[in-house]
């Protein structure tokens, strides 16, 4: 192995679908694994904690993380790999912009666990037993980690080199963002390694656009036959490909549904999810209350479908409940 | 986002702060001296005081000075609304030598001392708001005002008394006009009238020359019988399509002999004659009356046999030795460019069938206005004899005041000439039958010059006045008096009992209108109207010619109800307005338009329907949005609206506001 660069894959808070996308290069990674040396990937590769604490600072070359942060481990995890390695990057969604986990900010912490451990139809606890960080049984300490108050995205907890968007990323973006990192090539730090410019750009749906969109009723597309070749919003179907970075290969368009947004802002844009519904709330027909009211019908859940992978970096963050005050 | 231009390039970032006591305005409830203490521990700033008036000129030199001394390139003041001063300082940073965008104004005024009540509270705010504005002119730029040139044209819409005389000052000015009227001949509601109020004069032998003035004049094109059917461009700069209704005769050749009418196969009339409300008909080859301008006859497709695909001997274009009838014709358009726009489009009468009371309809001799203003004409339908339906003279007549005006149930507003009107009529109809008049009236409201003294000259004459509402109109007889007559129900509130007149004609007072179509036109100026439908002046005290759009312009009763003195007076105000913009010859615009950073727009066209100017295009070719500077207003739509933040608008890019709301929320 001797100096060939130190690679580590990390996960955190995810679904797995992220270490999916690195076996998804396939050959391409046994291809790589000749030219640098894994030093952690617990999904795939037997290392330990204690092994990267023996690490020289720094001596990681690139470390991709995927998976929020909620937990006590998770934070240590992500500032231990920090310090061992020159560059970080958020790997998916989750790890960029929080990802389906940060929906969850939209609860307090408490009324999370209450229900988790209580209160949900599949849930069996008949001593109403509640997690605990530490439990002592004969002299023994099992230890669990903290459950903190909100999901954080990557860079809201360690700095971060670069970005690779995604829910989950794409093989080809990952590869060129290996290549360019062996190959020493790299854009200028916090750059997203993905095409700054909309989906739509893309699309070959965009031409079936008229000049003057207006929808009057937003559809939800488990309800409906769509039209493979006519563009979703046109059809009134909430497309974010309009507010969402393109990298993605359409790959959700060519299966014939609408772009969900997990590639993230352009970075011009500082909130995906307002800028979204600024620009679908826009070319909404209608001018009356009533006849608004009835087309946003057919989106019974906003944040989940402007935030849905984004919530915990937007602006929003999180829903407090907080009595105003004025200080100073 | 790259970092194209924060501030003048890399130099270091120096902000003098003002805070304006406004005399007490201000002062009584901030405390304007901390405020400015709190400002200079600010990062960035290098000066913070505060002045009893800055927007004296001795306030403007202090800034001025401070710039100099200081080496500012940055102002803030905190003062009043940016509406009243924002020019004023802006001025004032530029004469110290820097790009007056380098400016910002915060309002601790109609935002601060004018809305709160405790001095703490208000101070605070106050310290927020500045903290807020030093945060965001860091990120100021320098911006230039673009100028276009202005075209030496002007279209008038509406050749009423208003248009005539809104198109002949500016024609005697110089300039080229286009006055573009929709019915045949030009004169409005003035050329149906015989006498105009108080001076009596003769309607037609004031306004005919006028007229004819307008038809002859070198420098204004008249195309009456048409419309505009759409307007684009911008102050200085529109392009004006007209759509020229088929009056079926070649203009060039028709010399208004009116042989073609004589000899039309019709020897009467066969359909209503609008111009005499209906109370007379005319034929299907026409014109509206001697005096019209321009003198062209005109032939109306629902009237003519032919025109209708009957079988017709067409004698009308067999008289004409000129060969100007032209039954093929068909509607053309003309494109126009103009550099400002006149809308004059005039008054509708209110229609007396909403006051069913009255019987306007159900009892024959019961008479609107403008149809009495017809029969005591001369040229109307009747040779001026004041004749009823059965052609006898009334004996007494009622005029009832204020039909669909002051009128909760129909229009609340008072329309301005009917009082003054209706002493006109009472004194004809006297004059014409000797009849007893009376007067039925809630206020009589004279407010112009010898109005009173023609009031007064009309109780002289023997008029009767009595003071009320009229309830309505019966022909149900309680006396042998009554038999055969109208009976006006009036309660009398001067003398506090209901009166029943008996009368055998009724002068209904009708109010003024927008016309029908008002709101059409207005979308189609982009221009605004006031709840009743009138169109809408920019200011009613300091702007009352202008319009939220530049460069259009109101007159006449468009805009409100008006006599005709008021009428001309707005007319050549609005003249004058245009006459401004196109002397100066170059329209400023302002820079705080929105423009698209090409490399981050995806062409996905969300904006493209949005911009309330239609200033946004698409390049096909690129596949991207374009902004027309010059159209966009600054209104911010498209700039929220584009999801790519591909969209930026100067004065209000996002590092300027977000840098402004998180300074603001810092104890939020
Ligand atoms: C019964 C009566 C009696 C009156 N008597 C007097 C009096 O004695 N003295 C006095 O001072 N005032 C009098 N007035 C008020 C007077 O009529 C108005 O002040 C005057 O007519 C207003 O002129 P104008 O040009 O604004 O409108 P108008 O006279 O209504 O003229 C508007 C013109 O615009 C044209 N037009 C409308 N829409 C369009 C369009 N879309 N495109 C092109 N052209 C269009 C119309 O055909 C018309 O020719 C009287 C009013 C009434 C109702
Ligand atoms: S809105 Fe969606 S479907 Fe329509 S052009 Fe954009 S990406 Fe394609
Ligand atoms: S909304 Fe933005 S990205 Fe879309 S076409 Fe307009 S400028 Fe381009
Ligand atoms: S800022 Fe307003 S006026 Fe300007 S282009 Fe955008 S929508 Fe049009």
């Amino acid at each position: 192995m001797g100096n060939k660069p130190k690679i580590a894959f990390y996960w955190c808070s995810s679904c797995g679908g992220c270490e999916e996308s690195l076996v998804d290069m396939a050959e391409a990674i046994v291809e790589l694994s000749t030219q640098i040396e894994i030093v952690l990937w617990p999904v795939a590769a037997d290392f330990k904690k204690k092994d990267i604490e023996a690490m020289a600072d720094g001596e990681i070359v690139a470390t991709m993380l995927n998976g929020a942060i909620r937990t006590s481990e998770q934070e240590e995890m992500a500032r231990l790999l920090r310090r061992k390695s020159q560059i970080l990057i958020a790997y998916g969604s989750c790890a960029y912009t929080g990802g389906i986990p940060g929906l969850s900010n939209q609860f307090p912490r408490e009324q999370l666990l209450k229900y988790v451990y209580h209160d949900a139809p599949s849930v069996v606890n008949p001593e109403g037993q509640d997690p605990q960080t530490e439990f002592h049984d004969a002299g023994r300490v099992a230890t669990l980690p903290i459950f903190s108050e909100v999901v954080r995205s990557l860079d809201q907890v360690v700095d971060v080199d670069y970005y690779i968007p995604g829910c989950a990323p794409n093989p080809e973006l990952v590869l060129d963002a290996i290549h360019a990192l062996l190959s020493g090539n790299l854009p200028s730090k916090g750059t997203v390694l993905a095409p700054d410019i909309a989906l739509c750009e893309h699309c070959p749906r965009l031409k079936t656009k008229p000049a003057d969109i207006a929808i009057d009723e937003f559809k939800r597309p488990h309800q409906h036959l769509i039209d493979p070749n006519v563009c979703m919003l046109v059809q009134g179907f909430a497309c974010l490909g309009p507010a969402t970075r393109s990298g993605c290969g359409g790959a959700c368009l060519k299966a014939n549904m609408p772009c969900t947004g997990c590639f993230g802002p352009m970075s011009n844009v500082r909130d995906q999810g307002a800028k979204a519904l600024c620009a679908l709330a826009s070319i909404v027909a209608g001018t009356t209350n009533e006849e608004i009211d009835s087309a946003l019908d057919g989106i019974p859940d906003p944040v989940g479908t402007f935030y849905r992978y984004g919530l915990a970096k937007s602006m929003l963050r999180r829903k407090v409940n907080m009595e105003p005050t004025l200080s100073k | 986002m790259d970092d194209k231009t924060i501030g003048n390039g890399s130099e270091e970032v120096r902000i003098g702060f003002f805070i304006c006591h406004c005399g007490s305005n201000i002062a009584g409830t901030i405390d304007v001296e901390a405020v400015a203490d709190y400002v200079r521990t600010l990062p960035n700033v290098v000066v913070s005081s505060d002045y009893k008036y800055t927007c004296s000129v001795a306030g403007q030199d202090m800034i001025v000075e401070d710039i100099l001394k200081y080496k500012l390139n940055r102002v803030v003041v905190a003062a009043c609304s940016p509406l009243l001063h924002e020019k004023t300082f802006r001025a004032a940073t530029q004469r110290g030598g820097i790009n007056p965008f380098f400016f910002h104004m915060v309002n601790i005024r109609e935002h601060g001392s004018w809305v709160h009540q405790d001095r703490a509270l208000a101070t605070q705010k106050a310290m927020d708001m500045a903290r807020g504005a030093i945060a965001r002119v860091k990120f100021h730029k320098a911006l230039e005002k673009r100028r276009e040139p202005v075209r030496q044209s002007v279209l008038v819409v509406g050749g009423g008394i208003a248009g005539i005389h809104a198109a002949l000052t500016m024609a005697n000015a110089g300039k080229k006009v286009y006055l573009v009227e929709r019915e045949p001949t030009i004169g409005g509601h003035m050329a149906m009238f015989d006498k105009t109020f108080p001076t009596l004069d003769c309607a037609a032998c004031i306004l005919t020359p006028k007229m004819s003035e307008v038809g002859s004049h070198p420098n204004i094109v008249l195309w009456s019988y048409s419309e505009v059917t759409e307007i684009k461009g911008y102050v200085g700069n529109y392009d004006v399509t007209v759509k020229r209704k088929p009056r079926y005769i070649k203009e060039d050749l028709c010399v208004g002999c009116l042989d073609c009418i004589d000899h039309c196969v019709f020897k009467t009339g066969n359909t209503d004659d609008e111009f005499n409300q209906n109370l007379s008909k005319r034929k299907p080859v026409y014109i509206p009356f001697a005096q019209a301008v321009p003198r062209l006859v005109a032939i109306d497709p629902a009237a003519c046999t032919h025109l209708n695909g009957g079988k017709c001997e067409q004698s009308c274009a067999t008289a004409c030795d000129r060969q100007a009838i032209d039954f093929e014709q068909k509607e053309t358009f003309e494109h126009i460019g103009v550099g400002a726009v006149i809308v004059a489009t005039g008054f509708k009468p209110f229609d007396a069938h909403r006051k069913p009371l009255y019987g306007y309809g159900r009892f024959p001799d019961v008479y609107t206005a403008l149809e009495v203003e017809r029969l005591v004409c001369s040229s109307g339908p009747t040779g001026g004899d004041v004749v009823l339906k059965d052609g006898s003279k009334p004996k007494s007549v009622g005029i009832i005041h204020c039909v669909g005006s002051r009128d909760h149930q129909t229009n609340r507003w008072c329309s301005r000439v009917c009082c003054m009107y209706s002493l006109k009529l009472a004194h004809l109809l006297k004059e014409h039958t000797d009849a007893e008049i009376y007067n039925f009236y809630i206020d009589i409201r004279t407010p112009g010059k010898g109005y009173e003294e023609f009031y007064e000259r009309l109780q002289e004459e023997g008029n009767h006045f009595i003071r009320g509402r009229v309830g309505d109109i019966t022909d149900v007889p309680i006396i042998p008096e009554e038999e055969g007559r109208m009976i006006v129900r009036v309660e009398d509130s001067l003398a506090g009992f209901v009166r029943r007149i008996p009368v055998d004609m009724v002068v209904l007072a009708t109010g003024l209108e927008p016309r029908e179509d008002a709101s059409e036109i207005r979308r189609r100026f982009n221009i605004s109207c006031s709840s009743e439908g009138f169109f809408l002046e920019r200011h009613p005290k300091l702007a009352p010619v202008s319009t939220t759009t530049d460069g259009v312009f109101l007159a006449g009763c468009c805009q409100g109800p008006k006599d005709i003195p008021d009428t001309v007076a707005q007319a050549g105000a609005a003249a004058a307005e245009s006459l401004v913009l196109l002397d100066v010859g170059y329209v400023e615009m302002e820079p705080m338009t929105a423009f698209v950073t090409e490399k981050y727009c995806s062409g996905c066209k969300t904006c493209l329907p949005l911009c309330p100017f239609s200033a946004i295009s698409r390049d096909e070719e690129k596949g991207v949005a374009v902004i027309n500077p010059v159209l966009c207003k600054g209104c911010g739509t498209c700039v929220a609206a584009c999801p790519s933040g591909a969209i930026t608008q100067n004065l209000f890019e996002d590092r300027q506001i977000f840098a402004e709301i998180e300074e603001l929320l810092v104890h939020a």
